[in-house]
Order: C-alpha cells, then sequence, then structure tokens
C-alpha cells in the first residue's frame, strides 16, 4: 500500500466577488489532480510557475483544504480528520520551504525552534530534550554547540539545515520539500540535495520534491509528476521520463534544460507564446494554444491521463502518434576524463591530492 | 571581429566603507577584457564581487562608500575617470544593461511604450512620434505580440517573461556596443529562460554588440559564453574559452563548482561539495582566498598570494598547483 494516495484533487480559490460577495472568477489551480508515492521515495512535481505544484504540496498537508478529492495517507482518510487527529498527522508529515530566511523565527534560539516540536507533540521527556536537540543536529551536520545561536548567526546554507532538522525532529514519515535549494548557490545546494539524499537513506522518508530545477529532480527523484495550469500531463519514473519525454509539453520543458557542456548536442522546442492564465484556461487540452503538434481535437476535448501499464502515464490525444523523443533531453557528456579525475579528487579531500601522485579514487567515481 | 577589446579592465578594485570604519575588499586587481561581438560569462557565488564589477563598469556604485581604483577603457574612455554627465551619455546609449528582475528595473508608473522612448529621445533626439515607431520596432524585434498594442500598456499587465524582453528592447533601443545582463533568467523559468537566451544570440548576431552575462549558472555559461571568468571572493580565479573552462579547469574552485552541479546523464550518488565558507572579506587571508576550502592547498598557498598565471595560450588560473591534470594522472 502507497504512503500516500491522493485522488481528484481540486483547488479553486476565489479570484473576483460580486458587490454581495458572490465569487464571480476563480483560478483553477489545481483541477483534478491523482498520484501516489511509496513510503522512502521521492516523488517530484515540476512545472512552470503557477502550474499549482505548490498548491498541490500544501493540499496534501490539509495546509489549505481542498474543494474536492480524497486524500489517504497511511490509509486514513486525511479529509476526515478532526482537529485532534490532524494534529497528530503532523507528527507525520513536515515541509521544508525555499527560503530559509524567512521560514524560522528570528527571536528564538535553534535550541528553542528544536525543542518546540518535541515539546508540542510531547515527544520526548523534558529532562531528555537536549539530548534529543544535539542528536538532530549531529543528524543534518551541524555541531551540538550551536544550539545557543539565532538563525542570523548562520548562513543561508546553514539555515536550511536547521530548517531540516526541525521537520526531522517529529520524525515524520514524509517530508515536503517546496523548492529547497532554489535559493542557495551551487556549492551550498549541492550539500543540501546530499543530505536530503542520506537522511532519505537512513530514515526512511517519502519526499514530495516540488522544483523548477529540472537537473535537481533528475539527480533526487524516483518518479517526476509533470504539471501545466492545474493537471498532470505527465506522470513517470523519472529515468524513463528524462530518456523519452512523451507529453509535448513535458518534451519542451525537458529540450530546455541548459547543460554545462558548450556545443551540446540539443533538439531544443522553444514554446511560442505566452502562459494562458489560470482564470481562464483554454477549452479542451489546457497546453493546446502553446502545442507544436495541436488538432481541431485538441481545442475542444480535455485528455485525460493514460497509462501505458508500465507506470507512464501521459495526457495527449495523440501520444501514439508523436515522433520518437528519445533525444530531446539535452545530453551533456558527463564530465570530460581529466575533469572526472579532478572531480573525483576534489571530493576525496586533502589526503588524497597531497603529493601530487596518483589519485586514490580517481579511477571510477560512478 | 577587430583584434583591439572594445572594453578593458585593468587592476580593477573596488573597496566599500562601512559606517562603522570597516572596509569590505569587494574587488581585487580585476584583469578583463572582451572583444566586439563576443561574450563573456562572469561566474561565481553570491558576494564574489561580480555585480559590483558590472556596476563599476556601469558607474553605478555609490561615490560616499565605494572607493574605486585602476581602469576601465572603453571606446576611447576611461569609464573611472568620466564625468557623470558623460557617463550619462554614453549609458543607455553605448553602454546598457539588463537586471535579473524586470519587475523592479520598470517604472510602474509609465506605460513601456513611453520608457523605451524617454530613452531614444534622450540619446538620439528626433521626434516623439518616430521615437514611438522606434519603440514598436524594437518590441517587434523581442518578439513581443501585438506590439502596436503593447506599446501602451503598464508593466504589471505583463508577464515576467515579457517584462524581461522589454529590458531586453529598451537596452537595446541605441544600439549599443556593450550589453551587460546581470542574471537576465534566473527569476524566468526554464521554458522563457530558452526564449530570452535564444533572443540574446539572435541579437548578438545582428548587431554585433558585446555581451557580458553575468550568472551563477554554468548550464547558461556553457550555451552563450565565448569566454569565461570564475569569480572567487573578489578575484577571478580562472579565466578560459569556455570549451577549456568545462573540459579542463586550472582553478581547485572551478572543479569544486563543476563536481556540484547535478548532471543530466551521469547520476552521481554523491555530488561534490565545497566545504566550509567564503573568507570574510573585511579581512582577506593572506595567501591563496580559497586556501581553506582548497582539498589541494599545499603549506605554500598560505604564505603568498598567488598570481594569475597563463597555463595554456588564453586560459589563465590564480593557482600554483596548476595545471591540475598533473595532480591527477
Amino acid at each position: 500500500m502507497a504512503l500516500l494516495e491522493v485522488e481528484g484533487l481540486v483547488k479553486h480559490f476565489v479570484a473576483e466577488r460580486s458587490l454581495f460577495g458572490r465569487a464571480l472568477a476563480h483560478v483553477k489551480a489545481v483541477d483534478g489532480v491523482s498520484f501516489s508515492l511509496e513510503a522512502g521515495k521521492t516523488l517530484a512535481l515540476v512545472g512552470e510557475s503557477g502550474c499549482g505544484k505548490s498548491t498541490v504540496s500544501r493540499l496534501v498537508l490539509r495546509l489549505i483544504e481542498p474543494d474536492a478529492g480524497t486524500i489517504r495517507f497511511d490509509g486514513r482518510d486525511l479529509l476526515s480528520l478532526d482537529a485532534g487527529a490532524l494534529r497528530a498527522f503532523r507528527r507525520e508529515a513536515q515541509i521544508i520551504f525555499q527560503d530559509p530566511y524567512a521560514s524560522l523565527n528570528p527571536r528564538m534560539t535553534v535550541g528553542q525552534i528544536l525543542t518546540e516540536p518535541l515539546a508540542l507533540h510531547d515527544l520526548v521527556p523534558p529532562a531528555q530534550r537536549r539530548e534529543r536537540v544535539a542528536e538532530i543536529l549531529r543528524l543534518v551536520g551541524l555541531e551540538p554547540r550551536l544550539e545557543r545561536r539565532y538563525p542570523h548567526e548562520f548562513s543561508g546554507g546553514q539555515r536550511q539545515r536547521i530548517a531540516i532538522a526541525r521537520a526531522l525532529a517529529v520524525e515524520p514519515k514524509l517530508i515536503i520539500c517546496d523548492e529547497p535549494v532554489s535559493a542557495l548557490d551551487v556549492s551550498i545546494r549541492s550539500q543540501i540535495l546530499n543530505l536530503l539524499r542520506e537522511l532519505q537513506d537512513r530514515l526512511g522518508l517519502a519526499y514530495i520534491f516540488v522544483s523548477h530545477d529540472l537537473a535537481v529532480v533528475k539527480h533526487i527523484a524516483d518518479h517526476v509528476a509533470v504539471m501545466n495550469l492545474g493537471q498532470i500531463v505527465e506522470t513517470a519514473e523519472a529515468d524513463a521520463l528524462f530518456a523519452a519525454p512523451r507529453h509535448p509539453y513535458s518534451r519542451a520543458l525537458l529540450s530546455a534544460i541548459p547543460v554545462p557542456k558548450p556545443r551540446a548536442k540539443s533538439s531544443r522546442i522553444v514554446l511560442q507564446g505566452e502562459i494562458p492564465s489560470a482564470l481562464n484556461p483554454p477549452p479542451g487540452c489546457r497546453f493546446h494554444t502553446r502545442c507544436p503538434y495541436v488538432v481541431d481535437r485538441c481545442r475542444s476535448e480535455m485528455p485525460q491521463l493514460v497509462s501505458d501499464g508500465i507506470g507512464h502515464a501521459t495526457a495527449c490525444h495523440r501520444t501514439s502518434e508523436l515522433p520518437s523523443s528519445a533525444a530531446i533531453v539535452p545530453m551533456d557528456g558527463g564530465f570530460s576524463p581529466v575533469l572526472e579525475k579532478l572531480v573525483a579528487a576534489f571530493s576525496a579531500g586533502p589526503e588524497a591530492a597531497r603529493g601530487g601522485g596518483v589519485s586514490p579514487l580517481g579511477t571510477d567515481p560512478a | 571581429m577587430s583584434t583591439s577589446p572594445l572594453i578593458e579592465i585593468k587592476d580593477l578594485r573596488i573597496r566599500f566603507h562601512g559606517d562603522d570604519g570597516r572596509v569590505t575588499h569587494a574587488v581585487d586587481s580585476v584583469d578583463l577584457s572582451v572583444a566586439n561581438g563576443a561574450t563573456l560569462g562572469l561566474v561565481g557565488e553570491s558576494g564574489c564581487g561580480k555585480s559590483v564589477t558590472s556596476l563599476a563598469i556601469m558607474g553605478l556604485l555609490p561615490k560616499q562608500s565605494a572607493e574605486i581604483s585602476g581602469a576601465i577603457r572603453f571606446d576611447g574612455f576611461d569609464l573611472l575617470k568620466t564625468p557623470d554627465q558623460t557617463l550619462r551619455d554614453l549609458r543607455g546609449n553605448r553602454l546598457a544593461m539588463i537586471f535579473q528582475e524586470p519587475m523592479t528595473s520598470l517604472n510602474p508608473s509609465f506605460t513601456i511604450g513611453d520608457q523605451i522612448i524617454e530613452t531614444i529621445l534622450r540619446h538620439r533626439g528626433g521626434s516623439r512620434r518616430s521615437a514611438r515607431d522606434r519603440a514598436i520596432e524594437l518590441l517587434r524585434r523581442v518578439h513581443i505580440p501585438s506590439p502596436e498594442r503593447r506599446v501602451d500598456e503598464y508593466p504589471h499587465k505583463l508577464s515576467g517573461g515579457m517584462r524581461q524582453r522589454v529590458m531586453i528592447a529598451m537596452a537595446l533601443a541605441c544600439d549599443p556596443r556593450l550589453l551587460i545582463a546581470d542574471e537576465p533568467t534566473t527569476a524566468l523559468d526554464v521554458t522563457l529562460q530558452a526564449q530570452i537566451l535564444e533572443l540574446m544570440r539572435e541579437l548578438k548576431a545582428a548587431s554585433g554588440a558585446a555581451i557580458i552575462l553575468i550568472t551563477h549558472d554554468l548550464g547558461v555559461v556553457a550555451e552563450v559564453c565565448d569566454e569565461v571568468a570564475v569569480m572567487y571572493a573578489g578575484e577571478i580565479v580562472e579565466r578560459a574559452p569556455v570549451d577549456e573552462l568545462f573540459s579542463t579547469p586550472q582553478h581547485p574552485y572551478t572543479v569544486g563548482l563543476l563536481g556540484s552541479i547535478p548532471r543530466l546523464d551521469h547520476r552521481a550518488e554523491q555530488l561534490a561539495t565545497i566545504e566550509g565558507m567564503v573568507p570574510n572579506m573585511a579581512q582577506p587571508p593572506a595567501g591563496c582566498r580559497f586556501a581553506a576550502r582548497c582539498p589541494f592547498v599545499l603549506d605554500a598557498c598560505t604564505r603568498a598570494p598567488p598570481p594569475l598565471v597563463e597555463i595554456s595560450p588564453g586560459h589563465l588560473s590564480r593557482c600554483i598547483r596548476a595545471p591540475l591534470e598533473l595532480l591527477v594522472s
């Protein structure tokens, strides 16, 4: 049984009201989204700004209430939980946000920030809380003595570690990571990605990873759901999706990834036209205004998400007729042989590199 | 492409004097040059001095707190010694800049047409009617649909990608010789980023302008730049033709950066990380500024600042251990 099962999720925000409070216009932020997530796995939600990926992540935690649909977590129907049961559920699902500067209370020390969830859920007897805080800090790679410091004394990467530590304090099964590395510099980003992965292996966490950085998604995700204007247009295992995206929107999205290799081979599809507004999404397939493969049927009939039987589902009338997409994702060809050895030596640390001889780890880091 | 560079920066140093009397070394001994029609990528992480360098070129640093020395030669001027009035004639004219956040760089209370027309009238003169025609033409060049109508719209009516295109149209209004683009696609989705990069390539081919592209995204660098300068803690630590930088980097910091980005066709279990922190630039270290974080460090690295040395033609590194391939061969 999956840890999380989401079925037909809908959330429309009221965009405009009449003088008497009657809703005149709705933003269809999430419009019929279904997916499931196994324990210990990572599902990435990708898509352009405004596609509804962040709204889905908040609906799953019931931070906002859906208009329709069901969410089952560990077999329980989340939408029928009362206040007390909902609070117990919060122990099992946590969230970390993009901006580590805004998500930590500046007036609390790190120790207080981490003790609060322990006390709130009464997880650890008061006498042992300090010990547990030290343990959690070590888990995210921070020294326990830092517990007396305030958030402003830390760098962006360290603050994101603290936010992760706070999420881990209640020993959750699921963590929603909403653009967790977007605000961080490249070298810090890799530290946080490594940490998230290591924690997943150690603690069996499931992640919903919301990101617009597709190379990061490829690195961290087991499954990917591609969203466009409130709907999932394609969902597949990460490797299958990046090897051969099927939906025209996924093709365009993945072909646009800039790869760190000069003159990389790419068959980029540059989409023309603007992203339609979620206030008034186009009829039929919501991608048809920008789709290079559009036919009449797409303008009137909304395609359903259809699975190929081995876990790769696409919502497109023309899935079977489209040309092969095998060469669409740009290939960077990996590292050059010299760079591969240098990166291995760099990662191996000072001992390996000193002396200028042969690097012991310089052979095969893959 | 002529051999004499369009812009040449010599020994640029920028110090900021804080209210508390502290002096921050933001940029130190930076030498750069860009030829006509070339694109230089300026790469580095937050606080490395890349944006400050570009603001110095534009003459936009605060005079009270920034102490600038060195020379920036552009088109027969030394921009650091040019009077403000002349600088104002150059900016938006032969020198143009686009910023990361198009919403904060456009004035919300004027139509986009007004803002482009103002630039044209300021530098080129002529009638308002002809400036308006040119504004429409510019909007068409950056692929804004129905420019005759859009020209009278206010910035808030446009999407992010569209606003960035307006910024580019404005920068191009007077056919600049040098365009500085500071993280022009960072705030945009990948599909829009592709459109904007495509547009920049197109415009460069059409106008022959030189571009300085400031970014932290090595994918973007690989895609549009001819040459790259990597900055760390206020210094250029490596300069190379783009192919060489990605195949045989000669500074450990560049190696760390390249190793830390996830690759599409190489699933590493662990990404490389650069341990430690950027040094405090109020008291820069005596030796190499990267030494404390460098796995290849030797005692000699911490004693004296390493010079920027040419390792192979056009490929410079500020590392006494270069060429690095000898360390792993």
